[in-house]
């Protein structure tokens, strides 16, 4: 197709016109998205708890509060381990996955159905499920556990454990989400240069590495993006699964977040870990831009 | 594809096997759920009864409704979904018009002002749009859980970069003809848009039927809990205490029309996750 010519209008439409049309999107944007990002940095400068009724001003007193909060580098940390093993972890597998089910035989579409179905349930019932996975003596996993003479454990109340627990539920809900992204790449890479590969003699691991890898590095960054963002709101399985605990092995920012404000009522501080989980993500996310420009620039 | 020798074959066959093995793992917790949600509620799960029981029954599903409003739960969510989504349609719409078609003053600022949506997480900011709807006196309302996403920047570019590949030539013989703004976006705009929608409009869906921690604040009744905070509620009751089969139950009330609609329109689904590359 050729390209087409857009020609502003502007003579015949009112001036008004394309205001009045951006005017609902930008009155829920700016009413739930711009004056309270404002309004969360303002609030996070403010001692306001059960004790402070009135706001005082305190600077950067939360943030300094809540450095110097064991239990909240605790929180930090955890988020930070739960980031890093779920991502790569369900990226490479997902790729993995996508690799052996790039081809046609009988049961493909069960095997992806398998892989699939988690992504579709809303995280509060596959948090339900774990939970019922890891319950003590019965729960389905302790069972298999047994038959390999592993006596049963308590997963979800194991300081040592239940993070874990947790970092299985993460990558078995994502992976077939993000399976599905890479098997449409696959699925949109030229067999030409392939062909081209096998008659040359490549192995197998050479085509992966040298070929597969580098034309699906635009999938695989954004799946990344997406998993990373992902995995830094993650709240709903602490909610359901282990409330933070046991000894604050769990706690993660976005749920620190609502029991500081919905268990704390620390107004002050909830509104400091928004900021900082606002700060994190948009380093993540204008990093992550760059990265892509520069790339796409120089090559 | 290379020749296969057999001993090819025989590596093709155990890749396969490992393959299989790995599947059956993915999906065990969900067969064991929907097994066990059949378990005779008077019988005690145990190492050695762990699946259907002696009698399959179909009596903790009757006992999950009466401890819970499901229905109700249903009811809305499917009201909350749809609201957010028929605003979302208007509202995106009129936006990427606006950006695909004219050029006015402050055109730029206003559309980088719109996309910082798509940089601040909604869930980042619970804390102030809960003080908002506090103040509006909305909360425990089906209409809270909603508001915060009458207004989709993601959704406004979608519409945006679609709108701008139909040609010009059409709206203006549209104009030419006499028809209004509203009627040439009408008839000119929104039909080719239509699989750019539908995308939008799965992705829209699966995120505010799955999504939890905001409905989980504003809302504190029965009348406007949706069914993810309805079904941690129900899991969490006192009454309940462990008792799986019931908890298996209510799960399978909330995922299993879920799975189903799933496997009629698998398609469409995967296509519009691919499409849009939303939760």
């Amino acid at each position: 197709m050729a390209p087409i010519q857009v020609r502003p209008r502007r003579s015949r439409a009112a001036a008004w016109l394309p205001y009045l049309l951006l005017l609902p999107t930008l009155f829920f944007v700016a009413l739930f998205t711009l004056w309270p990002t404002v309004l969360v940095v303002h609030d996070s400068l403010f001692r306001s708890d059960s004790s402070t009724p009135v706001p005082v001003f305190t600077g950067l007193g939360n943030y300094a509060a809540l450095a110097a909060d064991p239990a909240f580098r605790q929180v930090l940390i955890n988020t930070i381990i739960y980031v890093a093993v779920t991502v790569p972890a369900s990226v490479v597998l997902a790729l993995l996955l996508a690799l052996a089910l790039n081809r046609r035989f009988r049961g493909l579409g069960l095997l992806r159905l398998a892989f699939f179905y988690p992504a579709i349930l809303p995280m509060v019932s596959a948090a339900t499920v774990w939970l019922f996975m890891y319950t003590p003596d019965y729960g389905l996993l302790n069972v298999i556990l047994g038959i390999v003479h592993i006596p049963s454990q308590n997963f979800l109340g194991t300081p040592g454990l239940a993070l874990g627990a947790l970092m299985i539920l993460g990558i078995w809900k994502q992976t077939g989400y993000f399976m599905i992204f890479f098997l449409a790449g696959l699925q949109g890479l030229s067999r030409d240069v392939f062909e081209a590969a096998d008659l040359d003699g490549a192995t197998r691991f050479q085509t992966l590495r040298y070929l597969t890898l580098p034309l699906l590095r635009g999938t695989t960054l954004f799946v990344t993006t997406i998993a990373v963002v992902n995995a830094f709101e993650t709240v709903d399985q602490l909610y359901i699964m282990t409330g933070g605990g046991p000894n604050n092995s769990t706690g993660m920012l976005l749920f620190d977040l609502w029991q500081t404000l919905f268990s704390f009522f620390d107004l002050g501080k909830a509104s400091a870990i928004s900021v900082i989980l606002i700060a994190v993500l948009l380093l993540f996310t204008v990093g992550n831009f760059i990265y892509m420009e520069r790339r796409t620039t120089y090559e | 594809m290379s020749r296969r020798s057999p001993r090819a074959r025989l590596a093709e066959a155990v890749r396969l096997l490992g393959l299989a093995i790995v599947a059956l793992a993915w999906a065990l917790p969900l067969i064991w759920t929907l097994a066990v949600s059949f378990h005779p509620p008077d019988e005690p799960l145990s190492a050695s009864n762990l699946w259907f029981g002696s009698q399959p029954t179909l009596a903790n599903y009757g006992q999950a409704f009466d401890i819970a409003p499901f229905a109700q739960y249903y009811i809305n969510t499917i009201i909350i979904v749809g609201g957010i989504l028929v605003v979302q349609l208007i509202t995106i719409s009129l936006a990427g018009y606006a950006f695909a078609r004219f050029r006015f003053r402050g055109q730029n600022l206003l559309f980088f002002l719109i996309l910082l949506q798509l940089l601040v997480p909604s869930s980042a900011l619970i804390v102030p749009n809960y003080a908002t709807i506090r103040s509006l006196h909305l909360f425990d309302t089906l209409v809270a859980v909603m508001l915060p996403f009458f207004g989709s920047a993601f959704g406004a570019f979608l519409m945006r970069q679609t709108f701008k590949t139909v040609p010009q030539d059409l709206d203006d013989a549209a104009r030419v003809d006499g028809a209004s703004w509203w009627q040439t976006l009408w008839h000119v705009y929104l039909p080719p848009a239509r699989p750019a929608m539908i995308a939008f409009a799965l992705s829209s869906i699966s995120f505010h039927w799955n999504d939890f921690l905001w409905p989980l604040v504003v809302t504190n009744s029965q009348a406007s809990r949706p069914l993810t905070v309805g079904l941690a509620v129900f899991t969490q009751l006192g009454e309940i205490g462990a008792q799986w089969p019931l908890v298996t139950a209510g799960t399978i009330i909330v995922v299993g029309p879920l799975l189903v609609l799933f496997l009629l329109f698998q398609r469409q689904f995967v296509e519009s996750f691919l499409h849009t590359g939303l939760k």
